[in-house]
């Protein structure tokens, strides 16, 4: 991994310095592999244009286009190159990719993001062929060497081996011949069944820093003289400052500069505590704006009038006609506002000085980044340069700018480099949130089949903010992402959208996006029809499933490993939730026990996943995992609310997450496949509302329509 | 303080009202001086430096000076201030059984505040409970303590709430029913317990005492919450300072009671306590009382702060049943505690022992001690669970902090863990129930 | 100026006694291995020993330390308990962004060394005041049940 000590220029120009190292470059579409030598470049016009660089000293570079936020992608990127290229896993050392939508843009958005489950899927063709083009061009320089053809040589770790002779050579000798090497068209790959590493468990490659305190998140980046801000944004939406008494803040000691903006208020001082301290010191009048009255009341009834207007159409077999009159089966859910609360709060460092800015952050967006500061300074992106730090925690969070945006805004008030941090009250308060969202759903059932099937979906547009090319203008995709398309086959089906923006909050990705709803609301609504249809849950969705086979693996197999169908004492149920988004089938079984007062304990969570061809099977279970805690958090406790257009909560206090001590029984089951890869960050999150929600149901005889579960709605007395 | 607002004292009006009175001994409450004995004299009498007006640090301070000293005495802005709102603008809800009543704007806006208001309008509100128009004003406004102010002392706050910049800030309208709402029935109760003429020093007690006297009856009005009402729910000064109640929170017994009083603390911890909110090994001021000293106690000068201590102390012993001694400290290994309450020792985990240590004496910082704290050892639990629902204090300030609990746990998860704290750390283990949260939440 | 002790070297810092330590070890002596998450002592980011025993080092007042030593996460290493709990979480891969890890191996650390051998229900009482938001709690049991078979 990348040595936080030394920056990523050092790398680069010791990279290219080396004597006689093998370059790889490829482009975005995956389609040209350039090669150079390491010494040609090292001049100013030396461009990083490339994903590996193999070193006279026989490592190899893998520049990383995508940021590691905890999901593992250091350690899969590696392992396809190292799979491909045949080195060990060790002898890969990792870089962070400069801001280059051209060179590092995600295969699957074109830009540089890290997000949607999209890392592992876009990249496994491209880095399996760059690895595969550079064993080529290795074993052809041995080849050539050799004077054998290279039909005769095979590799094994680090080495081309000449199979007849038994003569062996080093990478590391051949790197310079290599590089003159013709990039081969459409190089080898390697088969399934002689994979040493995809497919096999492999350690994290980024963690040996993470024990001892040594890595340096963007919260850590302390720039020779940095000094230290805290900031309080308008509370409300749309709010600006009104009048500033700072008298009170500048009076206390190490405060150095208070920084009004019309909808901010900053202090720099010499350590963070004495900024945070003077600002809650200040006393700051706002004017509220056009929200000031706004409550989550409000956001409800408006998503409700919403869902009444004219919709687009996403898909239509002809349900609409077979939903009307009687013995229709209509449901609604409902998802609230939430906050993604990474462990690491908000932050970004910034030296502004005349025609140049340097950033200091985490984020999941390097070029959104460069370009928001190079806007907020007035400069040419290619003034700005990103130092980009392994996340504490992103979610979708930092997918946002806003933080980017806010500290250059308070960096060109301020003389030398200034590190910005928000206090995590700042963070829950003033952030852009998951939105709210709406389903309506209706069934018609005849002889216990689904006759017709529809599924409203009313929601924000998230994509069309932040991805506008994606957005046609009539249906976004993630809106109905896992709702038009289902691991069941429908005989009519009809699935809409209406696009509804809420009022007084920024909406945001959210970890598991669009699927969170559409999941949560098909997977409830499937319950509901088989409870109608008189039938077992788990019976009833093997009749729904046609020609998604792979979903009914992973549903036998969550089903069988969960025990479904054995006997569970009064107060206690299981519930199935079953999806396919992001290209993986998932199926996870929740056991609850509702207690007389209402309360939910989550017993155990048993999961059968689908990925596809497993990279590192490890990560995918633990991902699987922490997906699934993030989603349990969401469903038992999460939501924000507002009042008078401010945000109600504030810190871990109020805005509770789940906790060691509340933990339930985690199983997670990989179905092998050779399939290509699915998504693996998301599902997790996205599987465990429909499941929980399901388990309450089969417990008490009651479905809720809204996440996070309300206990005062399922005490004894309602059970039915 | 804002002590007075009283669960039933209209209830009980109204009884009289029908009833046509109680027996005298009902009424015949003894003054707040007669414990001390000895002979009260008028102030004009009184030999020794005057017990009112301002201490002797501030006496050649400016009038305005002295009249902001004597409103922060008098603990004027707790009450008058709404949560959240600008100062002395009111509009601070308290919370009745029949009603809620809304204090007054005292700020000097003509329309809504008192700006238009004469002096002897001011003086007769504060010393009489009589509104501008004649009406009679409810006693959670303590008019029966500050009866004992000076007329100077009172225009003096008159004269700094002048200097106020205005808020236009219109009154609520209280929410009471009939009979409650019938406000001549306090002029009945007026007549009755208001009977306490401007303060009377007594001879035979040193300066000291008598200003202490003054601070503590008149301007700081402490029986109003940490005496026990009548069942007119006037001040029982036959339990003078025995523990009473202040908006939901248990207002402690602060006589001399080694056991249940503060006869065991010294003049160090109550002056600790009075000017910093917070006495090592005896508690941390909280709720209403955390108000107190932010906005009056903590204000005072170290005189006057001395005198209030010098005359707490010299209040008579009265023995509360239900404050036992208190426990020591609890075992430091979390599984060597209470069982039976798996609930109450989540939520400990989970939030409360990051800072107060499972052995409650190992915390974090002495504000965050569990040991030898009167809330804790309090088998109503009341406090505890106040304490978890409200918080103290702000994250960002110096000081102690503890966070509010009530948006993210539940009734019984608040039950569940005060009663685990108090089995936990105090004597004898509460019994709170979601309901019973419930009902506190409210306040 | 207050004199601590920190990873066994004293230190000298100019604040006043207010500050929390958090802060002081963060920006005074540039020792970032403690991480600030909430500041309120809700997620145990800050976690730090003092005298051996875990404390939220944002709740902690500088002035409030005297000469008890303070061992952060850069030194845990040093000690038996710490050593083998770093060793389990890279064995186990326990971590996945980190940024919670500091405290959790603190928390872990101080368990450890002084119970050898916790149960589930030690393991919550120790480690329910640390937040992980990616979610790594099922591996953070594991791990220290590892640790202590290699105790
Ligand atoms: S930062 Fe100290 S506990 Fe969260
Ligand atoms: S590992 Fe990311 S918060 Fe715990």
């Amino acid at each position: 991994m990348a040595d936080p000590a030394l920056s990523r220029r050092q790398v680069l120009r010791g990279a290219s310095l080396g004597a006689g190292a093998l370059v790889l470059g490829l482009t975005v579409r995956g389609v040209s592999v350039v090669a150079a030598t390491g010494a040609a470049p090292a001049s100013a016009a030396f461009a990083p244009d490339a994903f590996i660089r193999l070193a006279g000293d026989g490592n190899v570079t893998l520049v990383m286009p995508q940021t590691e936020m905890g999901q593992g992608i250091y350690t899969a990127l590696a392992m396809l190159i190292a799979e491909e290229l045949d080195v060990a896993l060790e002898a890969v050392k990792l870089e962070e990719a400069p801001a280059d939508d051209a060179l590092y843009g995600n295969p699957i958005f074109k830009v540089q993001a890290t997000g949607g489950s999209t890392s592992v899927r876009g990249y496994w063709p491209v880095m399996r062929k760059a690895g595969a083009s550079a064993r080529a061009m290795l074993i052809a320089a041995a080849a050539r060497q050799w004077h054998v053809p290279a039909a005769e040589c095979r590799t094994e770790p680090g080495e081309v081996v000449h199979q007849p002779s038994g003569r062996r050579l080093a990478y590391a000798a051949l790197a310079a011949q290599a590089a003159r090497e013709p990039v081969p068209a459409d190089p080898p790959l390697k088969s399934p069944e002689t994979f040493r590493l995809i497919g096999h468990s492999q350690r994290r490659l980024d963690t040996a820093h993470k024990v001892d305190g040594s890595l340096r998140y963007g919260i850590d980046a302390t720039p020779e003289g940095v000094r230290f801000a805290s900031l309080a944004c308008a509370p409300v939406v749309g709010g600006k400052v009104v009048r500033v008494d700072d008298r009170p803040a500048k009076a206390l000691p190490g405060v150095q500069q208070v920084i009004v903006l019309d909808d901010m208020v900053a202090v720099v001082a010499e350590t963070s505590w004495a900024a945070m301290r003077a600002l809650a010191a200040m006393d700051i009048t706002w004017n509220d704006g056009p929200n000031a009255a706004l409550g989550t009341a409000d956001l409800w009834a408006d998503l409700e009038k919403a869902s009444q207007a004219e919709a687009h159409v996403a898909l239509d077999t002809g349900a609409a006609a077979k939903l009307s009159g009687d013995g229709v089966i209509e449901a609604h859910y409902a998802l609230p506002l939430l906050a993604h609360a990474p462990m690491e709060p908000m932050n970004c460092t910034v030296h502004l000085t005349s025609g140049k800015c340097e950033v200091w952050v985490g984020t999941q967006v390097m070029t959104m980044t460069q370009r928001a500061a190079a806007q907020e300074a007035g400069l040419s992106p290619d003034q700005v340069t990103v130092h980009n730090h392994l996340i504490g925690g992103g979610f979708g969070r930092r997918l946002e700018v806003d933080g980017v945006r806010k500290a250059v805004r308070i960096a060109k008030h301020v003389d030398g480099p200034v590190k910005v941090v928000w206090s995590r009250e700042e963070d829950v308060a003033r952030a852009p949130y998951r939105s709210v969202y709406g389903a309506w759903l209706k069934a018609r059932i005849a002889n216990g089949k689904v006759e017709a099937w529809s599924h409203r979906v009313v929601g924000p547009s998230v994509v069309a903010r932040w991805l506008p090319p994606a957005y046609d203008g009539k249906i976004d995709s993630d809106a109905v992402d896992g709702a038009a398309e289902t691991p069941y086959d429908m005989p009519a089906l009809l699935v809409d959208w209406v696009r509804h923006e809420p009022r007084g909050v920024y909406t945001a990705f959210w970890r598991g996006v669009g699927p969170n709803m559409n999941v949560f609301a098909t997977e409830s609504f499937v319950d509901r029809v088989a409870r109608e249809a008189g039938q077992d849950p788990l019976a009833f969705r093997r009749n729904l499933i046609g020609k998604h086979q792979r979903a009914r693996a992973v549903l036998d197999l969550a089903a069988e490993k969960a025990g479904w169908g054995t006997p569970l004492p009064a107060g206690a149920g299981r519930g199935i939730n079953l999806q396919y988004v992001f290209g993986t089938y998932l199926c996870t079984v929740a056991e609850v026990v509702v207690a007389e007062d209402g309360t939910v304990a989550v017993k155990r969570l048993t999961t059968a996943v689908d990925c596809g061809s497993p990279v590192n099977p490890d990560g995918i279970v633990s991902q699987i995992q922490g997906g699934m805690v993030f989603g349990l958090s969401a469903a038992l406790y999460g939501q924000i609310t507002l009042a008078n257009g401010r945000t109600q909560e504030s810190n871990f206090h109020d805005y509770r997450v789940v906790r060691i001590d509340e933990m339930p029984q985690i199983e997670v089951h990989i179905v092998p496949s050779a399939e290509a890869p699915g998504g693996i960050g998301e599902p997790g999150t996205v599987t465990v509302q429909g499941a929980l929600n399901n388990a309450i149901y089969a417990a008490t005889g009651i479905q809720l329509s809204r996440m996070p579960v309300d206990p005062s709605l399922l005490s004894k007395s309602a059970w039915r | 303080m804002k002590g007075t607002r009283k669960t039933i004292f209209l209830g009980a009006i109204a009884a009289l009202a029908i009833a046509g009175g109680l027996a005298w001994w009902q009424v015949a409450l003894p003054g707040p001086l007669a414990f001390a004995g000895g002979r009260q004299v008028d102030l004009a009498t009184y030999r020794g430096r005057s017990p009112t007006g301002v201490p002797s640090e501030l006496a050649s301070a400016d009038p305005l000076t002295k009249g902001r000293y004597l409103t922060e005495a008098a603990d004027c802005q707790a009450c008058h201030t709404a949560k959240g709102g600008k100062p002395f603008a009111g509009g601070r809800a308290f919370k009745l059984p029949f009603g809620t009543i809304y204090t007054p704007n005292i700020t000097p806006d003509r329309e809504t505040g008192i700006g238009a208001w004469s002096d002897a309008e001011f003086v007769r509100a504060v010393h009489k409970g009589i509104g501008r128009d004649g009406q009679r004003l409810y006693p959670a406004f303590p008019y029966a303590s500050y009866a004992m102010l000076t007329d100077d002392d009172v225009l003096a706050i008159r004269r700094y709430l002048a200097s106020l910049a205005p808020v236009r800030q219109a009154n609520l309208p209280n929410t009471f029913s009939f009979p409650f709402n019938q406000r001549w029935l306090m002029a009945i109760w007026g007549a009755l317990f208001n009977r306490e003429p401007v303060f009377r020093p007594v001879a035979d007690r040193d300066a000291q005492w008598n200003r202490g006297a003054y601070l503590v009856e008149a301007a700081g009005h402490c029986g109003e919450c940490h005496t026990p009402r009548t069942l007119m729910q006037a001040m029982n000064t036959r339990q003078k300072f025995a523990g009473g109640a202040a908006e939901g929170w248990n207002a402690y017994n602060i006589t001399g009671d080694q056991v249940s009083g503060i006869g065991a603390w010294s003049s160090d911890d109550l002056v600790s306590y009075l000017a910093r909110g917070h006495a090592p090994q005896r508690g941390v001021a909280s709720g209403p009382m955390a108000e107190v000293v932010a906005l009056s106690t903590g204000r005072l000068t170290p005189s006057d702060v001395a005198a209030i201590a010098a005359y707490l102390r010299t209040i008579p012993s009265i023995r509360s049943s239900g404050l036992p001694a208190m426990a020591g400290p609890a075992n430091p290994v979390a599984s060597q505690g209470p069982t039976g309450n798996p609930h109450g020792k989540r939520v400990f985990e989970q939030a409360c022992v990051s800072c107060h240590a499972w052995s409650g004496k190992g915390a974090v910082s002495p504000f965050q001690q569990l040991t030898g704290i009167r809330a804790v050892n309090d088998r109503t639990g009341t406090n505890v669970a106040l304490m978890v629902l409200n918080g103290g204090g702000s994250a960002h300030s110096p000081g102690p902090y503890m966070p509010a609990f009530h948006a993210a746990y539940s009734d019984a998860e608040i039950a569940a863990v005060a009663n685990y704290v108090t089995a936990r750390f105090g004597t004898q283990a509460s019994n709170l129930t979601a309901a019973s949260v419930r009902e506190l939440r409210e306040q | 100026m207050t004199t601590i002790n920190v990873n066994g070297q004293q230190r000298e810092v100019k604040v006043d006694a207010e500050t929390p330590l958090l802060w002081v070890l963060r920006d005074d002596l540039g020792l970032t291995g403690t991480k600030f998450g909430c500041g309120i002592a809700q997620c145990g980011a800050c976690t730090v020993h003092l005298d051996g025993a875990p404390v939220r080092s944002c709740q902690l007042p500088v002035g409030e330390i005297g000469n008890k030593p303070v061992t952060t996460i850069e030194a845990i290493g040093t000690t038996p308990a710490g050593a083998r709990i770093q060793k389990a979480w890279l064995d186990l891969d326990v971590i996945q962004c980190g940024y919670c890890q500091s405290g959790q191996i603190m928390s872990a650390a101080a368990l450890l060394a002084s119970n050898p051998t916790p149960d589930d229900a030690a393991i919550d009482a120790a480690m329910a005041g640390n937040i992980c938001r990616c979610g790594t709690y099922v591996r953070i049991r594991e791990g220290i049940k590892e640790a202590a078979r290699h105790g």
